[in-house]
């Protein structure tokens, strides 16, 4: 099938964005993301999970967690290319919130097919989830997880759960007997316990999550198959995130180069700060378009999905990278700071760039798809 | 070894100061130029016809059935000789006459110039150039090699100069039996447009010119130059006057063309002299110093935004032409022994090869992307990164094929055991024609920065 123009993004989906943009402008400023997350700055800090709840339940309401659930499992059944336009705004505002672990979940149970449906609706009843796929190197292939189902229960640690604390649901790989499967587990649940990582992203919180005998809903036997068509929208869900905390850290940049002047001229004058400047404006592009091109593929062209996804990632990664150094750098003495808002992105990008596949193991097995396995 | 004296002044200036230090709108994004880059980048998208006859008022339609049957049975066949990738590097007369024999042909059909008055050799129609271009694109013909002439001094002589002079140029430009060039760079005045130094001293009814323009491509077969000249020192912008001047028929009486000669050895463009050229008055375009203003006129056209359209034609496939892409790197890899395997065996190559992909995915998606408003923030900050981006991402696929050549890409274009007949290195080089011509890249980023970003301008 051939992809659509516009990317298939259509008015509903353009209003959505526009709606989601607005929301943060009004609910959720810089200001109020620093006082939020940023309250202490000691390096050996507890582990915390600082988020607006009520903004959150706000969030739901307007029905933005189950944007991707099938209309027939009870969800509004959108398009990747309008839901990377929401998420887009989501990385702008840098908000706080499991809307990402709820919405790769929801790719992850769609691909499960009819054993998915009971998770799928919890989704749409407004419950959060996120994934809990990877060992302790961080591998999300099935064969590498540390979870094992026998005896009637999950046993072992998954690591590097994104936003575990604010969820009500885990989706967890484990070896059984037949081979690899997923399990649908609920947060509270007898035998699970969070330990909170202590990480340097103050947007975010994350855990390895031990099970110990927990019950779950085994909603697929195939976790390789599941994985394998929900990773590519997964991969540019993040993208679109980035790009959005791209924007953001490109315009806050370019609003001080303009206003602080130093050798009688604002910064912006000078080409060494121009120049690197304009070359973060054409990373984001370039990663934006790639986002929506690999958005479209996995609404149209599913075969091409993961090859358009793997380039979104690369690109955002390598763009995260790049946008952080020059919004720290750019910054001057005030950016190496911590009341200056900027060290925010930096965390959270580059917490992103690494999540999921940095660029060069993005463009690793982009090369085995177009050129093939090297000898 | 001595350097020539024409170019110890560009010299002496690039010690003088930093090139990327000056800046000048009047390159802001050069598509015609993009366009012809991209070309070899991406497929070329021809227009669909089908959907914009849908579009069609009756006049157009009935112009666009006119078009479509003429060029079934007119469209010209395959050329004898092997035709360049763009019309700016036209170097044999055979190339040329072959192309101006269909650049003649279609005009004496109608479907040039069409929207010009008849007064002035024109067609006399409203809003028909872009149906013709459309079938002309659609039907695959070759392209036009009065290039210059149809987008840039057409539009410029039609709004700014006497009406005599109008009837007098504009039928032989649209039939191409005239070819015209554009005097614009100088040694001195590259990127930094307006401090051209030609000058123009007024003699009774007529005007003396003296100076010197570079890169002038196509110079070495014109007729007529469109030209920015000096005719009063003491105002940089206000000081220019803008003339269009006789150029073949003055050789050897006050006008030299010398092939410039490019780092690959090949021609393609001039350095025009003029040496007490004398020219009426009445060649003068607008009042004496508004040249600038002119010139803008052409920069418009140039960049597709004027009032009137240009006429196009263009996508007949050349059987020998040299893909620039990742794809025919990723191919020539694959061919490259390397160790035990191949080239495409390497893991810091095949990261390499996909950074490239990725570059070059992304620029198609920009543009596709820059058709669907609701994922734009500004409305030129996608259309102003392609100029740049086209041209350096040629460069670095040029540059990888080079890589991947490794000790082979040595061999140059003479050489029977070259790989690709040494087209890599050759195309390797020429890529460095695209990053300064048309407003260097240091210059489009400036404007960027200025014009999207909106930070404060670089002097």
């Amino acid at each position: 099938m051939k992809q659509p123009n516009n990317y298939g993004f259509g008015e509903e989906a353009a209003l959505l964005k526009e709606s989601a943009r607005k929301f943060f402008r009004e609910h959720f400023t810089t200001d109020r993301l620093h006082a939020l997350v940023a309250a202490d700055p000691n390096p050996a800090r507890a582990p915390q999970c600082q988020w607006e709840r009520d903004l959150w339940s706000q969030l739901v309401d307007l029905g933005w967690t189950m944007l991707a659930v099938p209309e027939e499992a009870g969800g509004v059944g959108m398009p990747v290319a309008a839901v990377a336009g929401l998420v887009e705004e989501v990385g702008r505002a840098a908000f706080p919130c499991p809307l990402l672990g709820t919405l790769n979940a929801t790719y992850a149970l769609v691909a499960c097919g009819e054993p998915g449906a009971a998770a799928l609706a919890d989704i749409a009843a407004g419950e959060a989830a996120t994934l809990a796929l990877a060992d302790r190197s961080a591998s999300w292939d099935p064969t590498a997880t540390e979870v094992e189902y026998r005896d009637g229960g999950l046993h072992g640690t998954a690591w590097f759960v994104q936003d575990a604390r604010k969820c009500d649901k885990f989706l967890v790989c484990a070896s059984t007997a037949a081979g690899y499967g997923l399990f649908w587990v609920a947060a509270g649940a007898a035998g699970v316990t969070l330990e909170a990582d202590s990480i340097v992203d103050l947007t975010r919180d994350q855990a390895h999550v031990r099970f110990d005998g927990a019950q779950g809903i085994e909603v697929s036997t195939n976790a390789l198959a599941v994985l394998h068509t929900a990773m590519p929208a997964i991969w540019t869900l993040l993208a679109a995130d980035m790009v959005g905390a791209g924007e953001w850290q490109l315009q806050t940049t370019v609003e001080y180069a303009a206003t602080r002047k130093q050798f009688d001229h604002p910064l912006g004058f000078f080409q060494a700060i121009k120049h690197p400047l304009v070359e973060v404006m054409v990373q984001i592009d370039e990663a934006k378009s790639l986002v929506y091109n690999a958005a479209c593929a996995c609404d149209t062209e599913p075969q091409k999905a993961a090859q358009f996804a793997h380039m979104a990632k690369a690109s955002a990664s390598d763009m995260a990278a790049y946008a952080s150094s020059r919004s720290v750098q750019s910054h001057g003495g005030i950016g190496f700071t911590w009341e200056c808002y900027v060290h925010l992105y930096f965390k959270r990008q580059k917490h992103s760039q690494v999540l999921w596949g940095d660029g060069p193991w993005h463009r690793a097995r982009l090369a085995d798809i177009v050129i093939g396995n090297a000898a | 070894m001595t350097i020539p004296r024409r170019l110890r002044s560009c010299r002496r200036i690039i010690k003088q100061r930093a090139m990327v230090n000056a800046t000048c709108d009047a390159w802001a994004n050069r598509p015609n130029f993009a366009a012809a880059v991209l070309h070899s980048i991406t497929e070329q998208e021809l227009p669909m016809s089908e959907a914009s006859a849908r579009k069609d008022t009756a006049d157009q339609a009935e112009f666009r059935r006119y078009c479509r049957d003429w060029l079934l049975s007119n469209k010209p066949g395959e050329p004898p000789v092997r035709l360049p990738q763009t019309p700016l590097e036209i170097m044999t007369t055979e190339q040329l006459n072959y192309l101006q024999a269909w650049q003649k042909s279609a005009y004496d059909a109608g479907l040039i110039g069409c929207d010009y008055p008849v007064a002035v050799g024109g067609g006399g129609r409203h809003n028909c150039q872009r149906v013709a271009n459309e079938e002309m694109l659609a039907a695959r013909t070759p392209f036009l090699p009065n290039v210059i002439g149809l987008g840039m001094a057409a539009p410029t002589v039609f709004y700014h100069a006497r009406e005599e002079v109008k009837a007098e140029l504009l039928p032989r430009l649209f039939s191409g039996e005239d070819i015209w060039c554009q005097g614009f760079s100088e040694p001195g005045a590259g990127s930094d447009l307006a401090s051209v130094q030609t000058f123009a001293e007024p003699r009774g009814d007529k005007w003396i010119i003296n100076g010197h323009k570079v890169w002038t491509s196509l110079a070495h077969f014109a007729e007529w130059m469109i030209i920015l000249l000096r005719t009063d020192k003491s105002h940089k912008y206000d000081g220019l006057s803008y003339f269009v001047v006789p150029i073949r028929a003055a050789l050897g009486k006050g006008v030299t063309v010398r092939p410039l000669i490019k780092i690959t050895g090949e021609t393609g463009f001039n350095e025009v002299i003029f040496d007490n050229l004398e020219v009426d008055d009445r060649y003068r375009l607008d009042e004496l110093g508004k040249g600038w203003q002119v010139a803008m006129t052409t920069l418009l056209h140039e960049r597709g935004a004027g009032e009137l359209q240009g006429p196009r034609s263009g996508g007949m496939k050349n059987r020998s032409s040299h893909n620039i892409t990742t794809a025919a790197v990723i191919d020539l890899a694959k061919q490259t022994p390397r160790a035990a395997g191949t080239a495409a065996d390497d893991a810091l190559l095949r990261d390499k090869l996909m950074r490239q992909l990725i570059r070059e995915e992304g620029l198609k998606q920009n543009q596709r992307r820059s058709r669907v408003p609701a994922l734009l923030d500004h409305p030129m900050r996608l259309p102003l990164q392609n100029k740049l981006l086209a041209s350096e991402i040629a460069q670095s696929i040029s540059s990888l094929a080079v890589e991947v050549e490794g000790m082979a890409s040595s061999l140059y274009t003479g050489d029977s055991n070259a790989p690709a007949g040494g087209q890599w290195p050759l195309s390797y080089m020429n890529s460095y024609g695209m990053t300064i011509a048309a407003g260097t890249s240091e210059v489009q980023r400036n404007i960027l920065g200025e014009r999207v970003l909106g930070l404060p301008k670089s002097k």
